[in-house]
């Protein structure tokens, strides 16, 4: 059990903010930390991570990370975190092995994280000729390395392409399997939430404003609604009789007719929901 | 020509080679940790300590010579203790060469080092603090490694420069052949005794070194830029 209680006064780009965070994760969860950039995700892993001080607790099993009122703060060194970077963080004068190697001198684990990731016949490759997912790798390899009590992934594949995030987020999900390693992961995919995650938290200004199931989480669908999508209202277009909004979902654009009086309640640039109700809808090629 | 060069005296070089040897290594070893320290800290005496180190680059040369003539002589505190103590003195011979250049080529060695220190990925840093080593660890093993070009240009240029040091040394050393006589000294005695043959050997010598010492840096760096590791 992992129980999270902590507090710090963030200078964001919006001005001053609090971020509050009273989180309790349960041993091999992973969690899936989302919401709108600057509401303190990645703040709050470094702050685990033992990286950025703060006000509070953090107790992890019978270890006492930080408990500010006894002025107990373990240093980053001794709290045996796997920390994933966006930006991988590998050390370029060494080669792939021995990135993995720098953590801890175990040979036949280094070699066992390599082959799991397909990484093995690159180990003594120069780090700077590798492609991001293969950084990637290597840096989730040597997050493994010293066993981690917590694995910590920041927004860990939003540098890479599609197939390849589908890929890594395989390698993630049984490397989860067989070390079962409580992860707590940042991420903006709702499809990488929902494969990877048994858990999501939503922060929003610094606070935890919704955390459940990732199908709870994600499913925005409400009363008879069955389809329903969120979408940035681009564009409305007067067609003969009738308006036409455009709407951006996702990364396609599509087009809704709307009625003289919706008109008069949306704006260009919005942030609107598209659902239709019940009907039956056909699949083809 | 080369009844010449078997006629020159060849002892000023190997002294202002070993000047800076000996005032690289100990830079070296004093200006990591304090690089280091500056590049990483918040403090607010900060500029005061960037100002401290980069004073020797705009100071006149016999200022910091005359400074260095008031303390280190015996007429002061500390060179009375280290005559009395240690039986050592501090200005007019070698050691006050060594202490003098430490002062003089400071900014050499600090600045690059500070800016190499402060042009690393942060993250790399805390990768290996999170994978359990030390600061003094992560200073050699990832820090250093990591900014071949900042560290190349520092030990290079700080070597470079003590050998081309002159005002300083005349100032603290004066010249006693074998003892403080160094290259950049002995052109100037032998200008002034009009010997310009000697001279012009001399300074075609120190011409050429300090080229090849700056195109070696240039070409390393630019290697290394090329390799993606700069």
């Amino acid at each position: 059990m992992i129980n999270i209680n902590i507090q710090k006064t963030l200078h964001g780009s919006s001005g001053e903010m609090d971020l509050k965070v009273d989180l309790s994760i349960v041993q091999n969860d992973f969690v899936a930390l989302t919401g709108q950039s600057g509401s303190g995700k990645t703040t709050l892993l470094r702050i685990l991570a033992g990286l950025e001080e703060s006000r509070g607790v953090i107790e992890v099993g019978d270890e006492i990370w930080q408990d500010s009122n006894k002025r107990i703060y373990l240093a980053p060194q001794k709290r045996k975190i796997g920390f994933v970077f966006q930006d991988y963080a590998l050390f370029s004068n060494m080669s792939v092995e021995d990135n993995l190697l720098f953590v801890k001198k175990d040979r036949e684990l280094a070699s066992h994280l390599l082959e799991i990731t397909g990484l093995a016949l690159l180990k003594n490759r120069h780090t700077s000729t590798l492609s991001g997912g293969q950084k990637q790798r290597v840096s989730l390899c040597r997050a493994m390395m010293n066993s981690p009590k917590l694995l910590l992934m920041d927004e860990p594949l939003s540098a890479l392409d599609p197939s390849m995030r589908t890929k890594l987020q395989n390698e993630i999900l049984s490397l989860h399997k067989e070390f079962a390693t409580t992860t707590i992961m940042v991420s903006h995919d709702p499809s990488e939430i929902y494969r990877l995650a048994n858990r999501a938290v939503v922060l929003n200004l610094g606070q935890v404003i919704n955390e459940g199931t990732p199908k709870e989480i994600l499913l925005q669908t409400s009363g008879s609604a069955k389809f329903s999508f969120e979408g940035e209202l681009l564009d409305i277009i007067k067609v003969d009789v009738i308006h036409v909004a455009v709407i951006a979902i996702a990364q396609q654009i599509v087009e809704v007719v709307v009625s003289q009086e919706e008109i008069k309640r949306l704006s260009i640039g919005q942030i609107v929901r598209v659902s239709t109700k019940a009907f039956s809808p056909t699949i083809s090629e | 020509m080369l009844e010449i060069l078997s006629q020159i005296e060849f002892e000023p070089f190997l002294l202002s080679f070993k000047l800076a040897g000996v005032t690289t290594l100990i830079l070296f070893i004093l200006s990591v940790p304090s690089a280091w320290y500056l590049s990483q800290t918040k403090s607010r005496s900060k500029p005061i300590w960037e100002a401290i180190t980069a004073l020797p680059l705009v100071l006149p040369p016999s200022v910091i010579g005359f400074y260095l003539l008031i303390t280190l002589s015996h007429n002061s505190p500390i060179g009375l203790f280290f005559d009395e103590y240690f039986g050592i003195k501090l200005i007019f011979n070698f050691t006050g060469l060594v202490i003098a250049s430490c002062f003089y080529s400071l900014p050499f060695m600090m600045q690059p080092l500070q800016g190499g220190f402060e042009s690393l990925n942060k993250n790399i840093l805390e990768a290996s603090y999170l994978a359990g080593k030390s600061k003094f660890e992560t200073v050699i093993k990832v820090a250093l490694p990591n900014m071949k070009p900042a560290l190349m240009t520092a030990i290079i240029v700080t070597f470079a420069h003590t050998v081309g040091e002159f005002g300083v040394i005349l100032m603290v050393g004066g010249s006693i052949p074998g003892e403080t006589k160094v290259a950049s000294v002995a052109i100037y005695e032998m200008v002034e005794v009009m010997d310009y043959e000697a001279a012009h050997v001399y300074s075609v010598i120190m011409l050429i070194i300090s080229f090849l010492v700056l195109i070696s840096v240039y070409i390393f760096n630019g290697k290394m830029k090329r390799i993606g590791q700069a």
